[in-house]
């Protein structure tokens, strides 16, 4: 029906029979060599299809198709037919990072050749100063060395040199700028003691210390673009697709990104909306959670706004999308976001810090090194000689593995827990947090709700409304047919059920009619009866009220309490009803708590909480929340939230259990400390060997031992850090 | 002495001739799906049966 809809020429149209295109979708649930096979499978048999390969690192497949023939959509409906979820990436997010790894991989290759090479010469050298080395032997091994290590560090040492170059520029110091200092001064140093045929010749060090830099930075980036890669193929999932229907009355498929103002959308129930638009036909109920945190739907009708991201609880829409520019909610949000991501931006990472005191202690040293030596009248060229030791000795090798490798440790031990970090600062920020604000709906309750007063209901009726309401995808519905279910009984769907979006089901058989729905629905017209909220009717017997309440998550209460057993203080801002959010808060023992919160009093909280001093976690997944997760000193949310929250949030969490949280952050802690642990070793190490550079007694042979133990103990220590036992141990109390 | 003059060209070369593979290997995208690399090789390759062979063209 596309083909029917094209109105460009004949020619134009069979060029583009021709042409192929290029997607990558993600597949999240590939996990062996069967999925692979499956999934390339299935897709291979689809006609117009070129090639398809799968990725089972990434978790994604590259197809290659002929376009009119085969659209997007009908990849994805193939893979969804073998079992497979798929969606599809936002352009470039692929491309991006294999740039960036393909850019350092080369560079590692190259740096382990010279190092290695050039490590051959330098043990001969050595050795052969302990027996009996012709001079002119180790004056060509030293060439040698020159003639591998200058072209090869002028290679393999640009990402440090760039990122200096930048520093600079911007009038700050960071690790790379001792770093090129010392890899310069070094070679340069080298290559005029070889031309003068003398001994302190220091190609070794400089090409072992670039070695394990770029080891170090490669293991970094991967880990980071393994939590991007992961980050961005939950995100793909929640990519909607909407059916629009045409003018002519055809309906097509198409992507969420590419529906525009003014298209007419067809939504069945269950779908959720995937455009914020006004409803031109039907009714129904609109389930919002996502959305506001308000768990009960809203009923709406003709001419009613819905949003995009809430989920058609009742009967088919048609709605008429709109700008989403001029949804004030949606608007609203965003403005609160960038406003609230500012503040974030100012945060200095711990290795920035670190080398804002160690860069100019580097430098005064080395300076006052030369000073001291041309004072005592050594003259210019052996006190430039040692100036240069010091730094090359002080190069901040183990410094700036020292977080990075902590980092990757952490990382990969939270990745394989199901806990994505994606924020490059994140880790740093979760371990300084004191307080943690959690949001209800979705958050510390999972989205399904559930039959609170199951059992003041006989099985009887329970079965009859279950039978009844298996017909529906309301959420009460289908939580009184999990009710039914968990209580063993045998629900089955019967003929001739009739659904009235907004009001409820009936049946009539046998004589008799049932009822379910809303209290008017069943004829219910006593107000007396409390606070339920669905109703089931025999003919003219009295009706029974159904209680719904939402359900936390299985450990809520549990996660709750050790937190605040730890000394964390903890808090419960929710957009839902009171009565909602204080069964919640009493269930799970949080004193503190506000309900019907909107998302600028969510901002409005955390800001007072940061001007009290105290560094705030905002765990969150709705839309209501985007703008406090931007606003907190660090985030986290599930996997299920909306995708503005998952990206605003520093980390995502997997999984129906809310014990990631603790996991998160008794991680972060303890790399934190492993961090300082690293620098500690590194000061250690710098103590020992500065003296010795100072004095003039750094050979050759003692700076290149000295950094590479330095970066090794570092490295292994750091690796500590992936099988350690670990507890959320207590905060300590600050002032 | 002398042996120096092709030991050291013959080291290089070697060390050389590996770099040049390794990348190679990696530009042909040889590390780009690890996980999945192992897996291949167990694969027969053969895709199992889902375009059944019509009966009169058997044989052919």
């Amino acid at each position: 029906m596309e083909a029917a809809l094209d109105v460009r020429p004949t020619s134009e149209r069979l060029k583009q029979g021709d042409a192929t295109e290029t997607v990558a979708l993600s597949v999240p649930d590939m996990v062996c060599g069967n999925c692979i096979r499956t999934v390339e499978t299935a897709l291979r048999n689809i006609d117009g299809v070129a090639a398809a390969r799968a990725n089972l690192s990434s978790r994604r497949v590259i197809i290659t198709f002929k376009t009119p023939r085969v659209s997007v959509e009908d990849l994805v409906s193939a893979l969804a037919k073998v079992g497979y979820k798929a969606g599809q990436l936002a352009e470039g997010s692929a491309d991006e990072q294999a740039a960036r790894r393909s850019d350092l991989l080369p560079r590692v290759g190259v740096a382990g050749f010279a190092a290695a090479n050039i490590m051959l010469l330098s043990v001969s050298v050595w050795s052969g100063e302990a027996s009996d080395m012709d001079p002119s032997v180790s004056s060509l091994f030293h060439w040698i060395s020159a003639l591998i290590a200058l072209p090869a560090i002028a290679y393999v040492g640009q990402p440090f040199f760039r990122s200096a170059i930048n520093a600079l520029r911007g009038r700050r110091l960071n690790m790379d700028v001792p770093i090129s200092l010392g890899i310069t001064l070094a070679c340069g140093m080298s290559l005029f003691q070889t031309i003068q045929g003398s001994e302190q010749v220091y190609f070794d060090a400089a090409a072992m210390l670039v070695f394990f830099l770029l080891i170090g930075r490669t293991l970094d980036e991967g880990m980071r673009a393994r939590a991007r890669g992961a980050a961005e193929n939950l995100l793909s999932l929640k990519a909607l697709s909407a059916t629009v229907i045409e003018k002519d009355g055809f309906s097509r498929t198409v992507a969420a990104r590419s529906l525009t103002p003014g298209m007419h959308i067809a939504i069945a129930a269950g779908e959720r909306i995937a455009a914020d638009g006004i409803i031109t036909s039907g009714a129904s109920d609109i389930d919002e959670s996502l959305i506001t945190g308000e768990t009960v739907p809203r009923a709406v009708r003709v001419g009613d706004r819905v949003h995009a991201g809430t989920v058609n609880g009742g009967g088919p829409l048609q709605i008429d999308a709109t700008a989403t520019v001029d949804n004030t909610l949606l608007a609203e949000i965003g403005r609160l976001m960038l406003s609230a991501e500012q503040s974030r931006g100012k945060y200095v990472r711990l290795a920035d810090r670190a080398a804002g005191f160690y860069a100019p202690a580097v430098h005064i040293l080395g300076l006052s090194t030369f000073i001291g030596w041309m004072l005592i009248g050594s003259g210019w060229e052996p006190a430039l000689t040692h100036a240069i030791a010091v730094l090359i000795i002080t190069c901040p090798c183990a410094l700036a593995l020292a977080v990075p490798a902590v980092q990757v440790a952490a990382m990969s031990r939270l990745f394989n827990q199901g806990v994505i970090v994606k924020a490059a600062d994140g880790l740093e920020r979760l371990a300084e947090v004191d307080t943690v604000v959690f949001d209800k709906t979705g958050t510390l309750t999972l989205e399904e709700i559930r039959l609170a007063d199951a059992a003041n209901i006989d099985d009887e009726t329970l079965l009859h409304a279950a039978s009844l309401a298996v017909a529906s995808r309301h959420p009460y519905a289908q939580a009184v047919v999990r009710a039914a279910r968990d209580r063993g009984l045998k629900v089955e769907s019967r003929d001739g059920i009739q659904e009235v979006p907004g009001s409820g089901l009936s049946i009539e058989s046998n004589g008799h009619v049932e009822r379910l729905g809303s209290a008017l629905w069943v004829g219910n017209d006593s107000t007396s009866s409390g606070d339920a909220s669905l109703w089931y009717r025999r003919d003219n017997g009295s009706p029974v009220g159904f209680r719904f309440a939402d359900r936390l998550r299985s450990d809520a209460s549990e996660i709750v309490s050790t937190l605040q057993n730890a000394g964390y203080g903890v808090e419960l801002l929710s957009g839902d009803r009171t009565e909602a959010v204080a069964r919640a808060a009493e269930a799970t023992s949080i004193n503190t708590w506000r309900a019907a919160t909107r998302p600028d009093q969510k901002l409005a909280r955390l800001n007072e909480l940061k001007s009290l001093g105290r560094s705030t976690l905002m765990v969150g997944d709705g839309l209501n929340d985007a703008p406090a997760l931007a606003a907190g000193h660090a985030s986290l949310s599930p996997a299920s939230a909306v995708e503005i929250s998952q990206t605003a949030a520093d980390a995502v969490f997997q999984g129906e259990k809310l014990w990631p949280v603790v996991q998160t952050l008794t991680i972060a802690r303890a790399a934190q400390r492993m961090a300082l642990q690293n620098f500690a070793i590194a000061v250690a190490y710098n103590t020992i060997f500065v003296p010795l550079a100072v004095t003039g007694h750094v050979t050759p042979l003692i700076a290149a031992l000295a950094m590479s133990t330095s970066s090794i103990l570092v490295t292994a220590n750091a690796v500590r850090l992936r099988t350690m036992k670990l507890r959320l141990a207590p905060l300590r109390k600050s002032p | 002495m002398t042996s120096l003059a092709w030991l050291l060209p013959a080291a290089l070369t070697l060390g050389f001739i590996g770099l040049v593979a390794f990348l190679w290997a990696l530009r042909s995208g040889q590390f780009d799906d690890l996980e999945g690399a192992g897996w291949r090789a167990l694969d027969d390759g053969e895709p199992r049966a889902h375009k059944p062979v019509p009966d009169g063209h058997r044989g052919d």
